[in-house]
């Protein structure tokens, strides 16, 4: 109980640092830290999404970077849609593109929840490595389509050139983007937590810990599971579609299974299914890109050494190294 | 009509047949002994019953429904509550959030649980890993319980605990009886279960082989089957 008070006061702290820190870098004139900031949070929540799935539920996907993709491609197409002023489809009706955050994000979400739902439909039949290699092939062959469609750059990508409106916010500004994108990471945080203390959220963790015994209490561990990758597969969706606003490009390197490896590494660098795992791992992933990046391109060294002492030394990642073990471990 | 109707059951583990054919019935509000040594097919029975085995032949009917083609979830919301052999809680998940989870409309809430076990109510912040085996015995039977279920199947109930706790146990189990709850019970303490059962099935080799009411259960008979 100690733990989970120290842990509550810990994601606070880690809440005011990551606000803090771009307000500052803001006031300081220095609007790129604001950019970098505003990249981690919105890979964190990419973050989040996968850690409803792997941390509460325990299914391993490898493949979450095609969520993350759709996510950008719904945003994407449809923003390049409306600067063109052609319409997506004519017929039997017409779809005109939208400039508009909240049906882009909207869209973004319908599509890799759809999305989710289909390629978990098919691999929550398999378990262990086979569900990991199913969701990889999936995500796999997603990216494969991405590159073969020239109406939408095929490998080259999509550029949207202006940054989508949200209203009543002036999304140009980086702080202001940054906000949107903060508030959005903290409302999809606070989902999960509540979530995470309902009784579906108690029963995917019951599932995680033993299937059959769920399935003997008359829950379908089959429809939890899926639920809970539908809704990660939505929330990776969503971060996709503000990925693309803030680097105003899509490109199949989206559904890369580089990035699926690299939504883990937040997870596993913060802390599985602890709610700022995500938050910390993928700060520390784009400090990490950052800082050793400047002084060479083999960066990636030390993040495989900080992931190896975590996973020696710190099962519990940055999270339970300082607010101590998660009670289910 | 019987509420739970089993007829020439077998089951196999995959090439292997763990029943050869039992028969057992239950009425509404009848307690049920399944008697037999280790190994004769018990759990076996069980896990036929919740569908958690699925590989087997002959008839289980629940109030009605033929549960052979159903999963193991489905047969539980026929209403078959189960507390398994060795207890097996979530480990990781609260007290509170064991019951939670299993919790589905019926007389049987929360309150009721934690009253019929008091001892529940005074941990229900604490993770079942830290709970007394007999802790979590209690745990087991009140999260079958609040699945509502109209059987409930208490499988080595008071296996490998204190006697002061399986005295508390059989107290719950009395309790239920009264209340009218169907129950089918395994247990290795036969003197206990001749006290509370209204029928005694004993299994030997994988079939049922006598059937009657503890009254009838003679020495010879557990001689014969139980090893008494």
């Amino acid at each position: 109980m100690r733990d989970l008070v120290t842990e509550h006061r810990l994601n606070i702290v880690l809440a005011l640092i990551l606000l803090g820190g771009p307000l500052i870098a803001h006031f300081a004139d220095e609007p790129f830290l604001v950019t970098l900031a505003t990249r981690a949070t919105i890979l964190a929540l990419a973050g989040v999404g996968l850690n409803i799935a792997l941390g509460l539920g325990g299914l391993v996907s490898f493949g979450h970077a095609a969520f993350f993709g759709l996510g950008g491609y719904a945003v994407g197409i449809l923003a390049s849609h409306h600067q063109t002023y052609e319409p997506l489809m004519t017929w039997p009706f017409t779809v005109n593109g939208s400039n508009q955050m909240l049906v882009l994000w909207l869209v973004a979400v319908l599509v890799s929840g759809l999305a989710a739902l289909v390629i978990g439909a098919l691999s929550l039949r398999t378990s262990g490595v086979y569900f990991i290699m199913i969701t990889l092939a999936f995500a796999q062959m997603l990216f494969f389509f991405a590159i073969s469609w020239p109406a939408y750059g095929g490998e080259d990508g999509l550029s949207i050139y202006v940054r989508n409106a949200f209203p009543g916010v002036n999304t140009l500004r980086p702080l202001d983007f940054f906000l949107l994108c903060y508030g959005v990471l903290m409302l999809v945080l606070l989902a999960q937590w509540r979530m995470t203390g309902a009784r579906f959220g108690i029963a995917l963790q019951a599932v995680r810990q033993n299937e059959g015994r769920v399935a003997a209490l008359g829950l379908s561990p089959y429809r939890i599971k899926l639920a809970a990758f539908v809704i990660s597969g939505m929330v990776t969706g969503l971060a996709g579609a503000l990925y693309v606003d803030l680097n105003r490009f899509v490109s199949p390197s989206m559904m890369s299974w580089h990035l699926s490896g690299e939504i883990m590494v937040f997870i596993i660098l913060g802390g599985v299914a602890r709610l700022f795992g995500p938050v910390v791992g993928a700060c520390l992933f784009v400090l990490f890109e950052h800082v050793f990046g400047s002084f060479t391109e083999h960066w990636q060294f030390f993040l495989g050494a900080a992931l190896l002492g975590v996973v020696l030394f710190a099962r519990g990642g940055f999270i339970g190294l300082v607010a101590g073990r998660a009670r289910h471990d | 009509m019987s509420l739970l109707e089993v007829r020439r059951l077998e089951a196999f583990y995959g090439a292997s047949q763990a029943l050869f054919g039992v028969d057992l019935e239950i009425a509404e509000g009848e307690l049920v002994a399944l008697m037999g040594r280790n190994g004769m097919g018990k759990t076996t029975t069980v896990r036929a019953i919740t569908r958690m085995l699925r590989t087997t032949r002959g008839e289980i009917r629940f109030d009605g429904h033929d549960l052979a083609a159903l999963p193991s979830f489905r047969a539980a919301r026929l209403g078959i509550g189960l507390a398994p052999e060795g207890r097996r809680c979530f480990a990781g998940l609260t007290v509170a959030e064991n019951l939670m989870a299993s919790a589905r409309p019926g007389p049987w809430t929360i309150d009721r649980a934690t009253a019929l076990f008091p001892r529940l109510g005074e941990r229900m912040g604490q993770t079942a890993a830290t709970l007394s085996g007999g802790e979590q015995q209690m745990l087991a039977i009140a999260r079958a319980l609040m699945t509502n279920p109209r059987l409930l199947i208490l499988d080595e109930a008071t296996e490998g605990l204190a006697p002061v706790v399986r005295h508390e146990i059989w107290a719950a189990i009395a309790l239920l009886k009264q209340g009218g709850q169907s129950i089918l019970v395994i247990d290795k303490a036969f003197s206990e279960l001749r006290a509370v059962a209204d029928r005694c099935v004993i299994l030997a080799r994988g079939q049922s082989v006598w059937t009657g009411t503890p009254a009838g259960l003679t020495r010879e008979i557990e001689t014969e089957f139980l090893g008494v």
